[in-house]
Order: C-alpha cells, then sequence, then structure tokens
C-alpha cells in the first residue's frame, strides 16, 4: 500500500512511461471524471431514495478509479465490456450524464431509450458494448469482441471487466481458455471489491494465495495484481497487459484490488452487516481514490485544494443538471414496446416484413 | 437440370458460397474442420477455407457461442455449429440472454447476426440427453429466429438466408434427414443468380382439399408419408404445410390451407406440452374458427423423455399410420 501523506517522498509508478507522459491537463481530467462519477452516483441515490428510480442500483462509489484509470489509456481499435456495476464505465468513456441518468429514471432520452435501466447501458460508438446484468455473462462477448478486432487485423484489444464473484461462473472459465487458446487480445479486468453482494471472498473462492488472477496460471495466461486505490499503479499495470495484447495477442487477467463503499445495490438490506463500520469506514478515509488522486495531485503541484472543490461544485451542478433533465424528459411510448428486438422489422427490409415476428394478442 | 443433393451435401454447398461470399463469414463448432464435422456437414470446408474461417472448438459452449455473439456485434458473421442442439442448453443464458436481449436493451444499438446451426431430433437410440428439440423454447424468445428446413432445397436456401439475416437465427436440422436426397436447382437455374429461401414463408408440399396436415423440420417428411396413405387407401385428399421457420412464422399459408380444407392437424416431434402445435392451433381457431369443421388435433412425440431402447423409442415418436388414423377421426 502506497503512502497516504501528502508530500510522499516518491510517488509510486509516477515515473512509469504511460504516467510520466501525462500532461496537467490529462491529470485533472482524470480526477474530473471520478468526481463526476461520484457526483453522477450520489445524486442517482438521492433520486433513488425519492423513488425517481426504482429496480436495480449498484453504486460503483469507490472503485471509481478502476474504469477511469483502465479507459484512460484506450485507443481506436480498443473495446470494453463490463456487468452490471456499469455507470462508471459509461461516464468514463465519455457517455453524457443526460442519458445515463435518463436511462435510470426510465425515460425515452435514456441511453437505452428507457429500455435497459442501470444495469443495461450501451455506447458501441464509444467502443462500449455494455453494461449486463447476469454475472460473468459478458465474459465470453468480451472474447468475441477482442476475436473480432484480431479477425479485421486491427491493432487492438478488449478490456472485459467482472467483478470477484464473477470468477467463480462456467462461462468465465471457458471464456478464459478460449482467449489463450487462440491467442485472443482481451483483458479481463477483476475489479475485486471482496464481496460477491454479502458472501466474502474468502468464502465464495478457492484460489492460488498469490490471489484471484493467479488462476490464470491454469489457461497459460500472465496475470498481476494491481492496488487499485491508485491511477498511476493502475494505469501501468493496464498499460503492460494491453501491449501484450497489441503486440503478442496475448490475454492477461488483471486483478485490481478496490472497494465499494455502498452496498451490493442500494437494494441489499444487509449492506453493513456483513461487513463491519469499521472496515467500511477505514477504506473511506484511507482508501478512497478520488481522496488519494487529489492529494497526489495537490502534492504534485498540479492543483490545489481550490481547484479540488471547484471540480467538485461543477461536477454536482452537472449531475443535479442531468437529473433535471431526466425529470422533465418523457417516458418512453407504447408504441416503442416492439422496436428494437429485431433489426430486420426496424429496418423495415424484406425479410423484416416476410412472416409474423410478434405473437401478442 | 436441378441436381439430386443429400440434404448434408445441400447445407455445405450454402455455407461454401456463403463463405465465398463474405468474408466476415466464419464457421466455429466442435469437430467442424479437420474432422471435417461430427456428421460431416462441414466436409471438405476448412481444407478449401483454412484455419482462419473454419475454426475447431474446444467442448465449451457457452463459451464459444458466447465468443460468436461477442464478435458478431462487431461485424463478424459467425455460423456456429452445435453437434447436437441438446447442447444449447449448456449455452442457455449467451442464446437467450445475450443474443436475444442485447439489441432490445440497448435501445436497438446492437445488433447480433449470429447463426447457431445443428441437429435438434430424436429418434436416434442416443438417451434424453441427446434428443433434444428446442425449437419451442427458443422461438418462445422475441429477438430470435427459429428455422426448421425440412428438406435439401431448403436447407440450402434457408442457410443462405439466415447467414445474411441480421438478426439471431436457431437453425435446427435433423440428423435423420442428413442423408435424405432431394432435388436442388443449380444457381444458372434460379432467379438472380442463386438459390435464396426467405424466412418466415412456408411451403405447401403437396396440395389437398380435405385435411391440412401441418408440420415442421421432419415430421413433414412424416406427414408427407401419411398424405399418401390417405390418398391411396381411404381417398382423403390431404394438403402438407411445411412452416419452414417457426418464429417468424407465415401465418397466412397455413389459414390458407385450412379455410380450404376445413381440417387440420399438427404433426411434430417436438413435446405436446407448449409445443410449436399449441401455438399454431390457438392459432387457427382464433383466426379460422368458423372455416373448421372439427377441432383442430395435434401429434407430437409422447410426453416424456425420450426412450433410449430402439423399439420403444419409436412409439415416441410421431408415424405416418398414426396421423393416418388420427386425421380419420376427423374426415
Amino acid at each position: 500500500m502506497a503512502s497516504n501523506t501528502a508530500t510522499p517522498p516518491a510517488i509510486p509508478f509516477a515515473d512509469a512511461p504511460v504516467n510520466a507522459a501525462l500532461t496537467a491537463e490529462e491529470k485533472i481530467e482524470m480526477l474530473r471524471t471520478m468526481v463526476r462519477i461520484r457526483r453522477f452516483e450520489q445524486t442517482s441515490l438521492k433520486y433513488y431514495n425519492d423513488n425517481y428510480i426504482g429496480g436495480f442500483l449498484h453504486l460503483y462509489i469507490g472503485q471509481e478509479s478502476v474504469a477511469v484509470g483502465s479507459i484512460s489509456l484506450l485507443g481506436e481499435n480498443d473495446h470494453i465490456i463490463t456487468a452490471y456495476r456499469d455507470h462508471g464505465h459509461a461516464l468514463a468513456v465519455g457517455m453524457g450524464m443526460n442519458e445515463c441518468m435518463a436511462e435510470l429514471f426510465g425515460k425515452k432520452t435514456g441511453c437505452s431509450k428507457g429500455k435497459g435501466g442501470s444495469m443495461h447501458y450501451f455506447a458501441p460508438d464509444k467502443n462500449y458494448w455494455g453494461g449486463h446484468g447476469i454475472v460473468g455473462g459478458q465474459t465470453p462477448l468480451g472474447a468475441g469482441l477482442a476475436f473480432a478486432v484480431k479477425y479485421k487485423g486491427l491493432k487492438g484489444c478488449c478490456l472485459c471487466y467482472l467483478g470477484d464473484g464473477a470468477i467463480n461462473q462456467g462461462a468465465y472459465h471457458e471464456a478464459l481458455n478460449l482467449a489463450s487458446l487462440w491467442d485472443l487480445p482481451v483483458i479481463y479486468i477483476i475489479e475485486n471489491n471482496g464481496y460477491s453482494m454479502g458472501t466474502s471472498q474468502a468464502r465464495s473462492s478457492a484460489h492460488p494465495k498469490e490471489g484471484l488472477a493467479a488462476r490464470a496460471e491454469g489457461y497459460a495466461m500472465d496475470w498481476a495484481k494491481i492496488d487499485g486505490v491508485s491511477l498511476y499503479e493502475i494505469r501501468a499495470g493496464v498499460q503492460e497487459a494491453i501491449e501484450r495484447a497489441h503486440k503478442k495477442s496475448r490475454p492477461t487477467i488483471l486483478e485490481i484490488m478496490t472497494y465499494r463503499h455502498k452496498g451490493h445495490s442500494v437494494a441489499d438490506a444487509n449492506a453493513d452487516k456483513y461487513r463491519t463500520k469499521e472496515e467500511i469506514q477505514r477504506y473511506m478515509d484511507e482508501h478512497d481514490p478520488i481522496e488519494f488522486w487529489k492529494r497526489t495531485l495537490i502534492a504534485e503541484g498540479v492543483i490545489t485544494e481550490d481547484d479540488y472543490k471547484q471540480i467538485n461544485k461543477e461536477a454536482g451542478a452537472e449531475a443535479e443538471a442531468a437529473a433535471q433533465f431526466a425529470i422533465k424528459s418523457p417516458f418512453p411510448d407504447e408504441s416503442e414496446i416492439f422496436d428494437d428486438v429485431y433489426w430486420e422489422v426496424d429496418n423495415n427490409t424484406e425479410a423484416g416484413r416476410t412472416g409474423r415476428h410478434f405473437f401478442h394478442g | 437440370m436441378p441436381r439430386e443433393l443429400t440434404y448434408r451435401e445441400a447445407l455445405r454447398e450454402g455455407l461454401d458460397e456463403e463463405l465465398a461470399r463474405d468474408e466476415n463469414v466464419i464457421l466455429i463448432g466442435e469437430e467442424v474442420a479437420q474432422y471435417n464435422g461430427a456428421y460431416k456437414v462441414t466436409e471438405g470446408l476448412w481444407k478449401k477455407w483454412g484455419d482462419k474461417r473454419i475454426i475447431d472448438a474446444p467442448i465449451s459452449e457457452a463459451g464459444f457461442i458466447g465468443m460468436g455473439i461477442g464478435a458478431s456485434m462487431l461485424g463478424i458473421r459467425p455460423v456456429m455449429e452445435l453437434m447436437f442442439y441438446s447442447f444449447a442448453y449448456v449455452a442457455f443464458d449467451q442464446m437467450m440472454n445475450n443474443a436475444a436481449t442485447c439489441r432490445y436493451m440497448s435501445g436497438g444499438l446492437i445488433n447480433v447476426p449470429i447463426v447457431v446451426r445443428g441437429p435438434a431430433n430424436g429418434g436416434t437410440n442416443v438417451g434424453a440427453t441427446h434428443s433434444h428439440t428446442p425449437e419451442n423454447i427458443f422461438a418462445n424468445m422475441p429477438g430470435l429466429k427459429v428455422v426448421t428446413p425440412s428438406d435439401a432445397h431448403d436447407a440450402k436456401g434457408l442457410i443462405k438466408s439466415a447467414i445474411r439475416d441480421n438478426d439471431p437465427v436457431y437453425f435446427m436440422e435433423s440428423t435423420v434427414l442428413y442423408g435424405m436426397k432431394g432435388l436442388v436447382p443449380s444457381n444458372d437455374e434460379v432467379e438472380g443468380g442463386e438459390l435464396i429461401v426467405p424466412i418466415g414463408k412456408a411451403k405447401v408440399k403437396r396440395e389437398g382439399s380435405d385435411i391440412s396436415l401441418i408440420a415442421h423440420g421432419r415430421a413433414v417428411v412424416t406427414s408427407l408419408a401419411a398424405a399418401a396413405i390417405l390418398e391411396e387407401q381411404h381417398g382423403i385428399s390431404a394438403e402438407v404445410v411445411d412452416l419452414r421457420s417457426i418464429r417468424p412464422l407465415d401465418e397466412e399459408t397455413i389459414l390458407e390451407s385450412v379455410r380450404k380444407t376445413h381440417r387440420a392437424i399438427y404433426i411434430e416431434e417436438n413435446k405436446p406440452f407448449c409445443g410449436v402445435g399449441a401455438q399454431i392451433s390457438s392459432m387457427i381457431m382464433e383466426q379460422a374458427f368458423d372455416d373448421l369443421d372439427a377441432p383442430v388435433l395435434r401429434i407430437t412425440s409422447a410426453d416424456a423423455p425420450a426412450f433410449y431402447s430402439p423399439p420403444i423409442e419409436k412409439l415416441q415418436l410421431p408415424v405416418p399410420e398414426e396421423i393416418v388414423a388420427r386425421a380419420l377421426t376427423i374426415c
């Protein structure tokens, strides 16, 4: 664990080439993105509690550095796919707060037109392929995105995120075997927040003493374990995996240690029962990635405390404006129920017009 | 002149033509490449197209079908072979959640142009785990298409349409039909220079005036045999309608036939409960009630898992004699 003092003598991983090359603006931008994610989610929680938002709301608060650090490294032919705790990745790839918030409110202006909800954000124009609700179900898809990149002869990769609870799903292991067997440029990023819902890692996963990513050795894959509090450490570790994917078309498993401040979802009634209050407080005080990055940038002289306050204020205002946008937006029309089921029907092709596709009433 | 091809050869020809037409078409499945296919559908294709296009998969249906779904989102057109469609059940989450719902949940931003094909039939002495007929299960899911060719002509024409379709198409064949021969036109004798059978158009395989035998897949062959017996031994003129696809469904052709004959039996090798015939008979009842002179009957496989012992297993599946006997009760 890196030191948390205000002026560390040397900041770990700051001298990694990919970090040394960062401009002050880029560093501030990553801070801004993390803060925007947090304010977005805090605002969504407020409106969830006021009954504007229903269903599940899996908050990413405490894990922001994982999405922001890894996605900050991606290029034109690099893709990402994740599970249901997907708001952070969405904002990190550049989706707007308005369409993301409106989706939570079930509005027509949502990124999925109100059809997906919190767990199912998509933005293929930003190489973001969801947003998937079934634990581990996205892991073969990630291998497939990497397969397609490779098949087309492009230099790219796919970052496929999953939680520590997903590593025991069969589909994940099948995907790992395919990724290694077929040299697919996919990087599995286990966001290890310690709990698969209410079940601790110790009670859910048998694994080598080195950690969850070390299972990679069974598939002859490279792996690494990364402390997720530090953007520098995340970027250094993920960059190594991206280079392996780009240059050798080889997969990697990364385990990024992180912590969610909130429950599994807002509906998690036991959020502070399976974890002690002291544990949660300790992570909030000592391992908060936003606080850590803020202190790093202040120590580097990149920002001042006032700059941070300004960023925080702006992000809060943006999130509140997004909520107001969502509130003012209309709900989808009933007529939209049968849109977006079949491509051929939506595009009124001959195939879409041949035979009956829908069987209601 | 039309050539006589087996169902297997016709399928292969369709696959081969699509591989030639579009470089994004690939075949993936267990034993499809170097082994030449467990049922030899893909025989010779690996030798012709090589490792990049024809890919042997490890035994990981959830993994490789899920991988194909992901690849299809980026424009690859994977044709995945299930050695038996029974194995779809180990890939169920991928086939139901990911293939069928990604388009909807993304508000139409994504489409999944994947084909999952393989034999979905019983009657081959391999026990219950390898004899499943899941067409009703997949057809129940909006977003999916389910295609069930019953002869060589349609096997070729429909696989080509399936590959070109921009939605997920689950293409269910039959090991019993693979060796069956049928007339398939050569490309120079069809309009447009290639044989395409659109998905969603049923086919009247035999014209008749007294009763409609409506079926899909191999049950079409059984129905044709029954129609011949009805004609020869009982002077009953049976019309045989082949659905060809279950979703989308050609209701018009079914209704037109029923309005002509006033009697209908649905025949399938699927199980009866919530089977395809339940959907079709409900549709006929709702839309052609006044045209019916008798209740719509259903003939299915027995409502039990597939029996291993061959003489008993045969009794589980529809046979022409059963169709004839049931037809005589309403004619």
